[in-house]
C-alpha cells in the first residue's frame, strides 16, 4: 500500500501540483492581460478604459470572466454538437499544455525534455484544429470563411517560424529550451546576431495568434468575429482563454529563443540581483507590449497580402538567413560541440 | 474531366452588420473570397420623410433634414432653407450668410472625421477613430452653442438663422483651427504613412472619370475620380465666391484617392473657417421681411402690424408662392438638393430630396465587382454612405 502511495499517487500528487503552480498563474495573467491590454490600449486612444469595477478597473477581469460563465450556453440547432464543443477545449488545452516545456528560471521547468522546441512547435501547430473545427462545426459561412482563413494563415506563418527556429537551433546547437537559454549567457542574446530573424519571428508570431495586423480569421469588419461568431459563454470564454494563452506562450518563446529568457541583460550585480524568473516576466511583458501596440496602430491585412507576405518575403528570407548563418558558422568553425 | 459547374454561394451582409455604416443589406455572391455580384438592398431605415414634409407647415420641416445624414446635419437644412428662400425671395443678411458658411464647413469637417476615421476602423486601424471623436465632440459643442443641440440642430431659417452666435464664440473656433491643423498631421502619420492601409485602400473600388459622371457621382466621390467639380465654386451660393479654397482632386478614383481628397478637404474647410472669422460681419442675423421671419417682442409691444405678422406667423407659418425649384448645396457626401414644388399655401406639395449616398451606394456593383470580401468594407467605407439619407 506504502509502496503503491510512495511509488505512483505521490509522484502523480507532486505532478498535478506542479501543473496547477503553472496552470493557475497563467489563467490569472491571461485575465490581466486582457486588462492591460484595454489600459494600454485606451491611454493609445486617449479613454481611461474600465474604471468602474474595483479600484482603477482592476476587477474587471474577473467581472468579465463571472459574466461569461453565467451565460447561457446557445448551440446553433444545424451545428454539429460534438465537434462544436470539443472546438474550444482543444483551443484551451493547447494553449496550455506548451507550458510544460517553458523554462522559468534554472532548473525551473516541469519537463525539461531534449527535444523542446520541437514539442513546443507541434502544440502550436495544432492549435489551428481548434480553429477549423470550430469553423466547420458552427454550421455558419461566417465562420466557415473565417476557419478557412486562418488554417491557411497559421500554416504560411508556421513555415517562417519553423525556419527561424533552425537559426536558433544552428547557433545554440541543442533543441532543449533550457540549453538555448544558457547558450545565450556564453554568445549574447540572440536578438543581436540574428535581428532581422527577431523582427520576422515577431510578426510571424502575431500572424500565429491571430493578432492584429494579422486578425483575419476574426476580422470584425467582414466576418464579423469569425471562426467564434456562434459561440457564446464558457464556449468562447475558453476560445478567448486560450487566445490569450497562446500570445503569453508565444511571447515566452520569443523571449527564450531571442532574448536570453530569464538571464540579467548584462551579468553584473544590480541586474544580477533580480531572480531569473522576474527577468523572464519582464521579457514576456515587453513582447506582449509589442502585441498590443500594433494592436492599437495598425490597420489589418487584406488576407491575399497577408499570404504574400508570409510565402514571398518571410520565408525566402528566413531560408537565406539560415544559409548565411550556417555558411559563417563553417567557415569560421563555430559550431558548438 | 466533364465540366462542372461551379456554383457561387451567397453571404448576407447584414443588414446588422459591424461595417455597413447603417442598415445596408449586401447579397453578396461568392466565388471564394472574391465578390461576383453585390445586390444592395436598401428600405430598411425608410420613415417616408418626403411625405412627411407634406404635411408639415414649411419652418416645421427643417428638422426632418437634420435627420436625413445625421452627420451632416447643417448642410441639408441648407439646402432646404435655400430653396424655400429662392421661393420667398428674401434676402438674407450678410452676417447670417457668413455664419451659415461657418457652419457648413464646420459640418464638412464633422462629417469627415467620421468618415475618414470608420474607413480606417473598417481596415482595422481602431485608433484614429477615437481620435477623430474627440475632435467631433469640439465641433458639436460648436453646433450646441449656437443651437442648443448637439447634433440635430434645427439653426438656419428661412432668411437668416435662428440666433447670433454666442459672444466669445469665434475665439473658441479660432482656438479651435490652431489646434485641428497638428491633429490632422497626427492622423496622418497613422493613416496616410501607412504601409498596410495603403495596401488596403489603392486600386480597391476604381471608379473612372467617365464612369463616375455616367452614375451621377457627385462630393469627394467624384473629384477623387480626377473631376474637379464643387458647387461651391461652380455655382457660388452665400458668401463662398469671397472665399479663397481649393478643390482636392484625385488621380485614379480609388478608395485611396477618396480617403487623400476628404482629409485635404478638412484643411479646406479649415481655410474657410478661419476666413470666415475675419472676414464677418457685425449686423443682424435674419431678414427684416416679417412675412419670414417674426419681429422682435419689443416691436410687437409697439406695432400693431408686427403683433398680426407675428400671429399670422406663429399660426399658420409662412405661406410660399406658387412655383418650383431645386436647389442644390455641396454637402460633405456630395450634391444634396431639394426639388420643392409649392402651391402658395404653408405647406410645401411635394418635396423631392436628392441624397448623394443614394447614387453612390448604386455603383456599388461596379466598385466590388472582382474584389474580396474583405475589400468590400473598404469600398463601403470610402462610399461615405449614412442610411438616414439613403432609405429618407
Amino acid at each position: 500500500m506504502a509502496e503503491i502511495f510512495t511509488g505512483t499517487i505521490w509522484p502523480l500528487l507532486q505532478l498535478v501540483g506542479l501543473t496547477l503552480l503553472i496552470v493557475v498563474p497563467l489563467l490569472v495573467a491571461v485575465a490581466y492581460l486582457t486588462y492591460a491590454e484595454r489600459k494600454i490600449i485606451a491611454a493609445m486612444q486617449l479613454r481611461q478604459g474600465p474604471m468602474f469595477v474595483g479600484p482603477y478597473g482592476l476587477l474587471q477581469p474577473l467581472a468579465d470572466g463571472l459574466k461569461l460563465f453565467f451565460k447561457e450556453t446557445v448551440i446553433p440547432s444545424g451545428a454539429n454538437r460534438g465537434v462544436f464543443l470539443i472546438a474550444p477545449m482543444v483551443t484551451f488545452v493547447l494553449a496550455l499544455i506548451g507550458w510544460a516545456v517553458i523554462p522559468f528560471g534554472p532548473g525551473l521547468v516541469l519537463a525539461d525534455i531534449n527535444v523542446g522546441i520541437l514539442y513546443l512547435f507541434a502544440v502550436s501547430s495544432l492549435g489551428v484544429y481548434g480553429v477549423i473545427m470550430a469553423g466547420w462545426a458552427s454550421n455558419s459561412r461566417y465562420a466557415f470563411l473565417g476557419a478557412l482563413r486562418s488554417s491557411a494563415q497559421m500554416v504560411s506563418y508556421e513555415i517562417a517560424i519553423g525556419l527561424i527556429i533552425i537559426n536558433v537551433l544552428i547557433t545554440a546547437g541543442s533543441l532543449n529550451l533550457s540549453d538555448i537559454v544558457e547558450a545565450q549567457a556564453e554568445h549574447g542574446w540572440y536578438v543581436i546576431w540574428h535581428f532581422p530573424m527577431f523582427v520576422i519571428f515577431i510578426a510571424s508570431i502575431l500572424a500565429e495568434t491571430n493578432r492584429h495586423p494579422f486578425d483575419l480569421p476574426e476580422d470584425e469588419a467582414s466576418l464579423v468575429t469569425g471562426y467564434n461568431v456562434e459561440y457564446s459563454s464558457m464556449t468562447f470564454a475558453l476560445f478567448f482563454l486560450g487566445e490569450y494563452a497562446n500570445m503569453i506562450l508565444m511571447s515566452a518563446m520569443a523571449s527564450i529563443l531571442f532574448l536570453g529568457g530569464w538571464l540579467p541583460p548584462v551579468a553584473v550585480p544590480p541586474f544580477t540581483w533580480i531572480p531569473g524568473p522576474i527577468w523572464f516576466i519582464l521579457k514576456i511583458s515587453l513582447v506582449l507590449f509589442v502585441y498590443i501596440w500594433a494592436r492599437a496602430t495598425l490597420p489589418r491585412y487584406r488576407y491575399d497580402q497577408l499570404m504574400r507576405l508570409g510565402w514571398k518575403v518571410f520565408l525566402p528570407l528566413a531560408l537565406a538567413w539560415i544559409v548565411i548563418t550556417s555558411g559563417v558558422m563553417v567557415t569560421f568553425d563555430l559550431f558548438p560541440d | 474531366m466533364a465540366e462542372t459547374d461551379i456554383v457561387t454561394y451567397s453571404v448576407n451582409f447584414g443588414p446588422q452588420h459591424p461595417a455597413a455604416h447603417g442598415v445596408l443589406r449586401l447579397v453578396l455572391e461568392m466565388d471564394g473570397e472574391v465578390v461576383e455580384r453585390a445586390d444592395p438592398h436598401i428600405g430598411l431605415l425608410h420613415r417616408g420623410t418626403e411625405k412627411l414634409i407634406e404635411y408639415r407647415p414649411y419652418l416645421q420641416n427643417i428638422p426632418y433634414f437634420d435627420r436625413l445624414d445625421y452627420v451632416s446635419m447643417m448642410c441639408q437644412e441648407h439646402s432646404f432653407v435655400l430653396a424655400v428662400e429662392k421661393l420667398l425671395g428674401v434676402e438674407v443678411p450678410i452676417r447670417a450668410q457668413y455664419i451659415r458658411v461657418l457652419f457648413c464647413e464646420i459640418t464638412r469637417i464633422l462629417n469627415h472625421l467620421l468618415n475618414v476615421t470608420t474607413f480606417a476602423l473598417d481596415c482595422g486601424a481602431m485608433t484614429p477613430l477615437l481620435w477623430g471623436f474627440e475632435q467631433r465632440e469640439k465641433l458639436m459643442e460648436f453646433y450646441e452653442a449656437v443651437s442648443g443641440a448637439r447634433m440635430h440642430a434645427n439653426y438656419f431659417r428661412f432668411g437668416g438663422v435662428a440666433k447670433d452666435m454666442p459672444a466669445g464664440l469665434d475665439e473658441r473656433i479660432a482656438a479651435w483651427c490652431d489646434q485641428f491643423a497638428p491633429f490632422l498631421d497626427d492622423l496622418e502619420t497613422l493613416l496616410t504613412d501607412n504601409r498596410i492601409f495603403k495596401q488596403r485602400t489603392v486600386d480597391i473600388g476604381v471608379v473612372s472619370a467617365e464612369q463616375a459622371i455616367a452614375w451621377g457621382f457627385s462630393g469627394p466621390m467624384l473629384r477623387a475620380s480626377g473631376v474637379a467639380w464643387d458647387l461651391r465654386k461652380a455655382q457660388p451660393y452665400e458668401v463662398y465666391d469671397r472665399m479663397d479654397f481649393d478643390i482636392p482632386v484625385g488621380r485614379h478614383g480609388d478608395c485611396w484617392d477618396r480617403y487623400l481628397v476628404r482629409m485635404q478637404e478638412m484643411r479646406e474647410s479649415l481655410k474657410i473657417i478661419r476666413q470666415c472669422l475675419e472676414q464677418m460681419p457685425e449686423g443682424p442675423v435674419r431678414t427684416p421681411n416679417h412675412k419670414v421671419t417674426p419681429p422682435s417682442r419689443a416691436e410687437m409691444k409697439r406695432s400693431m402690424e408686427a403683433l398680426i405678422h407675428h400671429f399670422k406667423l406663429y399660426t399658420e407659418g409662412i405661406h410660399v408662392p406658387a412655383g418650383e425649384v431645386y436647389v442644390a448645396t455641396e454637402n460633405p457626401k456630395g450634391e444634396f438638393a431639394v426639388y420643392l414644388v409649392a402651391d402658395g399655401t404653408n405647406k410645401p406639395y411635394r418635396c423631392k430630396i436628392r441624397s448623394p449616398g443614394f447614387v453612390h451606394l448604386q455603383a456599388l456593383e461596379l466598385m466590388a465587382k472582382g474584389h474580396q470580401l474583405a475589400d468590400i468594407p473598404a469600398i463601403i467605407g470610402s462610399l461615405d454612405i449614412v442610411f438616414g439619407e439613403i432609405d429618407r
